[in-house]
């Protein structure tokens, strides 16, 4: 449930509620923030300019527009994004590969209590090379569906198609 | 609209994803807050996905929270409530009691100023007031000595003795009363023209058989006496009264050169 009473307290400017939405949404966007720069340091960096962004600009979200966490995942991709242009950041990372949020699943080994840790090493190992990119590109990357069908010379209706199959797919693994 | 087509159609996971444009995004909004199973649908893919993303976050970042909350602090004016209500109704309150010293201030200094001129205006009519009481003084003095002369004017003891004019001014006229019963004599000398600067007025009662003149006074001050009628002594049993111009200070002797009027005392002719 998307916490309206939480975020309405925020847009009030109400701490406590800052506190709230931090723990609720924060290891979310932490990963969001991480799977685009790939830097522990950096996205603690980032991490903290979204989170002081959505209380200076809270009340600029309305439930018309979308869903919070969406709101959140806009600020947190925009701001990464931009990180990775940064002079600085480009000198650390140019001889990195195409990396994507796969990559930091496999290697990872240890999970925090939130995660279904089992679930999603099931998933990411059933997962096709095609979701990989399509979930990478549209849920972390923040492409549209119209810049993924380019990227992946995939049809325009099949983007939409494909990835819901993907996201069944994660859905069943982690409810199972 | 078939709502299960709608959800199959993949549209809601691009509405979470932010993938949609504004408008479109608006009117899954819409569609959301009207079917309660699309609302579900929502929820579950956003958890999943919240899942997802969370496996990749390097730690959980909990710890950085007491971090960002120093920011919030330190970032200029973000920690600060909005003004509330109540903050805004002080504000206002703030703004009228500012105005309402200003508009005291302004009371103060007019009233201030009105004071001064106040005192200014009493200050003039005060001394508009002694102006006008010396003039009283002054003129109650004036009467004082008129009705004194028209006294001895009056008074049958008293002798009126006419002077006219002689050689250097024909037309100078005077009159003495002689009031014998005190030895005072009153010159009304308002027929006399002014004397030159350093010159003075001298008054002789003469004896006639043999002429011998004897000085009474000089009429001082002359110019400034405004009824030009002088109270002299006269001890004298005089038969003819002269008056002579003679230098500021007076002549032991009359200059009979410049003899302005004479007269005698009638009985003496």
């Amino acid at each position: 449930m998307q916490p309206d009473e939480l975020i309405l307290r925020l847009q009030q400017k109400d701490e406590k509620a800052f506190e709230r939405i931090y723990s609720l949404y924060s290891e979310s966007i932490f990963g969001v923030i991480n799977s685009v720069l790939h830097d522990t340091e950096a996205s603690e960096e980032v991490l903290q300019d979204v989170f002081v962004k959505v209380w200076d600009n809270s009340e600029s979200y309305t439930s018309e527009k979308g869903r919070f966490f969406t709101w959140l995942l806009n600020i947190a991709r925009n701001a990464a994004i931009d990180k990775t242009r940064s002079k600085a950041f480009k000198n650390q990372k140019k001889n990195l590969t195409q990396e994507y949020f796969v990559d930091i699943l496999e290697h990872k080994s240890s999970f925090t209590s939130k995660v279904d840790a089992i679930g999603i090493k099931k998933y990411i190992k059933t997962l096709g090379e095609e979701c990989k990119k399509v979930i990478d590109l549209l849920f972390f990357k923040g492409y549209t569906q119209k810049e993924t069908s380019e990227e992946l010379n995939m049809p325009l209706g099949t983007v939409k198609t494909r990835n819901r199959l993907c996201i069944n797919k994660l859905r069943e693994i982690l409810v199972n | 609209m078939d709502i299960q087509e709608y959800i199959e159609s993949g549209i809601l996971e691009l509405y979470v994803y932010g993938a949609l444009t504004p408008k479109e995004s608006e009117e899954v909004s819409a569609i959301l807050a009207q079917y309660p199973e699309v609302q579900q649908e929502v929820e579950q893919i956003e958890t999943a996905l919240q899942n997802l993303s969370s496996a990749a976050a390097p730690y959980n970042p909990e710890v950085l929270l007491a971090a960002i909350k120093s920011k919030l602090r330190n970032a200029d004016g973000v920690i600060q409530l909005q003004p509330t209500v109540s903050q805004k109704r002080a504000r206002v309150l703030s703004y009228i009691s500012m105005a309402a010293s200003i508009l005291f201030l302004i009371g103060i200094f007019a009233l201030l100023n009105r004071t001064n001129t106040l005192r200014e205006e009493l200050q003039t009519v005060e001394v508009e007031k002694t102006q006008l009481e010396s003039k009283l003084n002054y003129s109650e003095e004036a009467l004082q000595e008129t009705k004194e002369i028209l006294a001895v004017i009056r008074d049958p003891q008293v002798t009126k003795i006419p002077l006219a004019g002689q050689q250097v001014a024909p037309e100078a006229y005077v009159n003495v009363f002689w009031d014998k019963a005190s030895n005072k004599a009153y010159i009304d000398a308002l027929g006399l023209p002014e004397p030159p600067e350093g010159f003075v007025y001298q008054v002789w009662s003469l004896k006639l058989d043999p002429l011998t003149p004897t000085s009474m006074g000089l009429l001082e001050n002359f110019s400034q006496d405004e009824n030009k009628v002088f109270e002299l002594d006269n001890p004298n049993d005089s038969q003819a009264f002269g008056i002579t111009l003679e230098p500021a200070g007076g002549s032991e002797t009359p200059t009979m050169e410049q003899l302005y009027t004479l007269g005698v005392v009638q009985g003496n002719a």
